[in-house]
């Protein structure tokens, strides 16, 4: 009792030095760990591999490493398999998350009212969002296998296809197969995102709006949507970003072919850092497409000003 | 209108099949595949259910390939990931959570700038400064970078679960004389069981499917996780579908188990800090 009576009665000024020190030190302490690791394993690779980009880096010649100025990114300029990873990144980025939303919307719409069993189907209709991206993208691949899997005799079946073959190695299908593994695989996250929101919208609004005579469909566009744009805003926008860069899929199912087809800027990145080792190419590579990620990031920002203002 | 709410409900349950089935669809495949005994896995290609099943291809895998070891390193891999990473985070997230401090919006700066650009921009330097000291070829070197890459997301999940937990608890405790530290490790710890569980769950899961970084930084079969693995048996014996398929079985089975652990959480965990699938 003593002991908190002189605690508590010390006028906050007279707090001994230590203490004070210890006190606001203490923050840092707790984030001294983390903040390095980030710093080293993160921060300085970043500054290092955008220094690569103005280098010559290649693995296996010892000789390489010096400065070349803007040597990569003449040669990128003229690097038509940089375009057409380019044009497929669009492709493949606006594709997936066209889908992924859309299916993930409905689900989330399906999954919002209690019913007998919810929570069964709920962890198995997720159950995808836990698997390997490598194992998705490998279990796609043999889907599409006419050897070991259904879907191509399923598609001849119906018409669709004139003979069973695989569509991963057909030019002009191929990049469906990584886009279908990444709608299978994604579908959950938006799922998950927009459940959680629309579970936040007060429940009393609906009986409102239903006593008021507003239909379903109208109490839909009325209050579900306007409550879900924020989430669903920021969900499409930083998983734009994030699947744009996602290669694991076209790096395990195709590996940017055939000729190219499914190559987007993040595997050709990939390759030519792992297959060639040529880190500095691969840098210069890198550092224009943090540009383009970066554009993106500003335009939206002003746009979503442009829009905040205009109201 | 009787008939309509019984309409509706039929194809709200019909649509609600429709996902799982195109969910599970898939994996059930890999796993019939998996028991499919060699001599009839051509000439019942398409069949829903082979009609002898065996467990060969998993004999196999687990006593005449390498895939325990790939497995063993895996889970290595993944499990100190998962431990540091989780401490690390409930350290920081507990910073973010209860202190006001210079610096503060910097760090979180810092931190949510991880999560924007490309990682495989990192390949090519990570690999550069971990080769001159060893740590390439090393399952070390991949709990570094693995942590590394983990600890912003799993730090804005804790934070999101101390601030759930009410400031006045440790207040109290620090009247009756406990340090900030002791309050922390002891009392406010212990609450949040559900968020270190979930933020192992992530990390674990993250840590297992991570590709292209194991891809880069392994080359030997011996320090092989199960993606480096699995994908060099794939383009060695691309003919022996029963054994991949018995061995992607295999590594299916702990990211599963960790979801089914932490669904529950998914939803509530999600909506506080959802950057990062």
């Amino acid at each position: 009792m003593d002991h908190v009576a002189r605690q508590g009665g010390l006028p906050a000024g007279r707090t001994p030095l230590k203490k004070r020190i210890a006190d606001s030190a203490a923050p840092y302490l707790y984030s001294a760990p983390a903040l390095i690791l980030i710093v080293t394993v993160m921060l300085v690779p970043l500054v290092l591999g955008v220094s690569y980009a103005f280098r010559d880096i290649q693995l296996l010649n010892p000789f390489s490493g010096a400065y070349i100025g803007l040597d990569h990114f003449r040669a990128l300029s003229e690097d038509q398999a940089f375009y057409r990873a380019l044009r497929n990144t669009l492709w493949w980025t606006g594709a997936s998350v066209f889908f992924q939303f859309v299916f993930g919307l409905i689900l989330a719409l399906l999954l919002d009212k209690p019913f007998y069993g919810r929570g069964l189907a709920q962890a198995l209709v997720f159950l995808p969002w836990a698997v390997p991206s490598f194992l998705a993208g490998l279990n796609w691949a043999w889907l599409f296998n006419p050897v070991v899997g259904p879907l191509p005799h399923w598609l001849f079946g119906l018409g669709i296809m004139s003979e069973p073959h695989n569509i991963l190695s057909d030019p002009q299908l191929a990049m469906w197969g990584p886009i279908i593994a990444n709608v299978w695989w994604g579908i959950p996250f938006f799922a998950i995102t927009l459940l959680a929101a629309l579970q936040a919208i007060p429940r009393d609004l609906y009986e409102a709006a239903s006593i008021d005579g507003a239909g379903p469909v109208q109490r839909f566009f009325s209050i579900t949507l306007p409550f879900l744009a924020p989430t669903i805003a920021i969900t499409i926008l930083l998983r734009t970003v994030w699947i744009s860069n996602f290669a694991d899929l076209i790096i395990v199912m195709t590996n940017g072919g055939p000729a190219d087809r499914t190559q987007i800027v993040a595997s050709y990145i990939f390759t030519q850092a792992f297959k060639r080792l040529d880190f500095g190419y691969a840098s210069a590579i890198a550092l224009v497409l943090l540009a383009l990620l970066l554009a993106y990031s500003m335009l939206i920002v002003i746009l979503r000003q442009w829009l905040l203002s205009k109201d | 209108m009787r008939a309509k709410p019984l309409l509706l409900l039929i194809a709200h349950r019909l649509a609600i099949l429709a996902y799982i089935a195109f969910a599970l669809f898939p994996l059930y495949w890999l796993l019939k595949v998996a028991v499919t005994p060699n001599d009839l896995l051509y000439s019942e290609g398409i069949r829903m259910w082979p009609s002898r099943a065996s467990l060969e291809h998993f004999d196999f895998v687990l006593r005449h390939s390498a895939f325990p070891v790939f497995f063993k390193n895996s889970l290595i891999v993944s499990g100190s990931t998962a431990v540091i990473v989780t401490i690390l985070a409930s350290l920081s997230g507990y910073a973010l959570s209860r202190f006001n401090f210079r610096g503060k919006y910097w760090l979180v700066a810092l931190m949510l700038l991880t999560q924007m650009f490309p990682l495989v921009m990192l390949v090519a330097p990570i690999f550069k400064i971990l080769s001159p000291l060893g740590l390439t070829n090393s399952l070390t070197g991949l709990v570094i970078v693995y942590t590394a890459f983990n600890v912003p997301f799993a730090t804005f999940l804790m934070q999101s679960f101390f601030d759930g937990i009410p400031k006045d608890l440790e207040e109290a405790a620090m009247i009756d004389g406990a340090t900030q530290f002791v309050a922390f490790r002891q009392i406010i710890l212990p609450l949040t069981l559900p968020g270190i569980a979930a933020t192992l769950g992530f990390v674990f899961t993250a840590a297992w499917s991570e590709l292209l970084f194991s891809l880069m930084l392994i080359s030997g079969n011996d320090q092989a996780t199960f993606p480096v693995g699995l994908l060099s048996f794939v383009s060695k014996f691309s003919v022996d579908f029963g054994q991949m398929m018995a061995a992607g079985v295999l590594a299916l089975i702990p990211a599963c188990l960790f979801f089914l652990l932490i669904q529950r959480y998914l939803v509530q965990g999600l909506t506080a800090g959802a950057v990062k699938g």
